[in-house]
């Protein structure tokens, strides 16, 4: 029998896993977690819903993570990593969440492959299969953009997630519960520290002017609902975006009025043919974004320890 | 037929946290319950603590193998994510081994609306928080992040000493 108090007896277990080189060993975040879905509730709508918020929250993640080892100070370092992780947490319970619903949305990858489904997607999709929303994978920029960037983003998912909380799906009901906890104090933190730009010395001030003149162009798209939000949202199900806007304007405006900031009035960011980032059109930063979050993966498609 | 001295509930309680040695899983608050099926199967259910709690895998191996090393083999370990978890389901166990080795522990969690905008709060709400060290309330919060999701870093101003202090949530 093996021990399992000592370290070192783990290196020459020999009753491996086998367990992906790239994943967590464990297999299955939502095991045991009630995923009944009500009859009239479309699954691969379902799917594709929990790919956009995943995807929202994977892509936000990876952009935090790039903080690391260059943040302004180490508290801050700390800071933004520990967001990154939490929404790398409920992108995994929702990409999970999006597999289990609909196993086409997963791509093939080998008729062995030890992958988990939600690393799959994670790592297997080609750019025009993510669903986030194009506000997430823009370039960090400097510290200012970056919490800006975090602030707007935070702000539009905790009012999205507050109202997923009565989802009649109970996956995303108890991943809203979870999240909105945690959304909370992103915000907050975000929000303190674009007042403390805002209100500090004249360069702080200049660039979180210039962050928001940069950022803000992506808003809009933040708000134009797809077939599959509104269906799902008529349903009880999901959340038709534009149900957000007056709460998120209303708390952006109390942010940046205490910032001293103004709200840019230039325009948007276009679509084409109608699409964005959920249809599967996103920034030049994208690609260069999935390189470096998906190289060493697909390098290593079958790799096991 | 092996004889089995620890009920399954006394086993997995007595696991420890992966990031937080000194507690349990149960004094942490994440150990639901523990049913035994009909057919002998041990089903344990856990809760992370935060979404993206790195140690659930770890939590989930080594109850799977303390049961297992006490002859129970058929285990079976659930997630359940609601309700989600509170700094206020670490038990009074929990607060004095975390106070004993250094940690400051959570005071009761913030009520949040069940209804309507859940409020921006633009200023850091600033606790009253003693040292665990020297008991000074002469203590400064110096991030609201810490080494783990649940913690958030504190320098006390008398004895000069950092400490973490366990977030409410």
């Amino acid at each position: 029998m093996i021990d399992h108090d000592s370290a070192y007896d783990g290196l020459i277990d020999e009753d491996s896993h086998g367990q992906w080189a790239f994943g967590t060993s464990f297999d299955d975040p939502l095991a045991g977690v009630d995923t009944t879905v009500p009859d009239d509730v479309d699954l691969k709508a379902l799917a594709a819903y929990c790919l956009m918020l995943g995807d929202d929250a994977l892509i936000s993640a990876q952009r935090l993570t790039q903080w690391s080892t260059r943040a302004p100070e180490l508290e801050e370092e700390v800071a933004l990593a520990n967001v990154g992780l939490d929404l790398l947490g409920q992108a995994r319970l929702l990409l999970a969440r999006a597999a289990a619903a609909d196993s086409d949305t997963v791509p093939f990858i080998s008729a062995t492959s030890p992958v988990p489904a939600e690393d799959a997607l994670a790592f297997f999709r080609d750019e025009g299969q993510f669903r986030n929303v194009r506000l997430c994978e823009i370039d960090n920029g400097d510290f200012a953009q970056s919490l800006v960037r975090l602030l707007i983003f935070s702000t539009w998912r905790l009012a999205i997630f507050d109202r997923l909380r009565s989802s009649r799906d109970p996956v995303l009901s108890a991943v809203a519960h979870k999240g909105i906890k945690e959304l909370t104090y992103h915000r907050d933190y975000a929000a303190r520290w674009v007042v403390t730009l805002g209100c500090g010395t004249e360069e702080s001030k200049r660039r979180t002017v210039l962050a928001l003149g940069r950022v803000y162009p992506y808003v809009a798209e933040l708000f134009l609902p797809t077939t599959e939000e509104m269906s799902l949202a008529a349903v009880g199900v999901g959340v038709d975006p534009r149900d957000v806007r007056e709460e998120f304007d209303s708390v952006l405006a109390q942010v940046l009025h205490a910032a001293e900031i103004e709200i840019p009035t230039g325009s948007s960011v276009g679509t084409v043919g109608g699409r964005g980032g959920r249809g599967g059109i996103h920034t030049e930063s994208m690609g260069i974004l999935l390189a470096a979050m998906q190289a060493v993966a697909r390098a290593h498609p079958e790799g096991v320890w | 037929m092996t004889v089995m001295e620890r009920s399954p509930r006394e086993i997995a309680a007595s696991v420890l946290d992966p990031e937080m040695p000194l507690l349990t899983l149960e004094d942490l608050g994440v150990l639901r319950d523990v049913t035994v099926a009909q057919d002998g199967t041990v089903v344990v259910t856990i809760t992370p603590t935060y979404s993206g709690c790195p140690a659930m895998a770890t939590m989930r191996d080594d109850i799977a193998h303390k049961l297992h090393d006490h002859g129970y083999v058929d285990v079976e370990i659930r997630t359940s994510l609601a309700p989600a978890w509170s700094s206020d389901w670490i038990s009074e166990e929990g607060r004095r081994k975390l106070r004993e080795t250094g940690y400051s522990v959570p005071r009761p969690a913030r009520r949040r609306p069940t209804t309507g905008p859940i409020p921006l709060t633009l200023t850091v709400q600033p606790r009253t928080i003693a040292c665990p060290q020297c008991g000074s309330l002469n203590t400064i919060l110096k991030s609201e992040f810490g080494a783990t999701l649940c913690k958030a870093q504190y320098h006390c101003s008398d004895c000069l000493e950092p400490f973490d202090h366990v977030k409410e949530i």
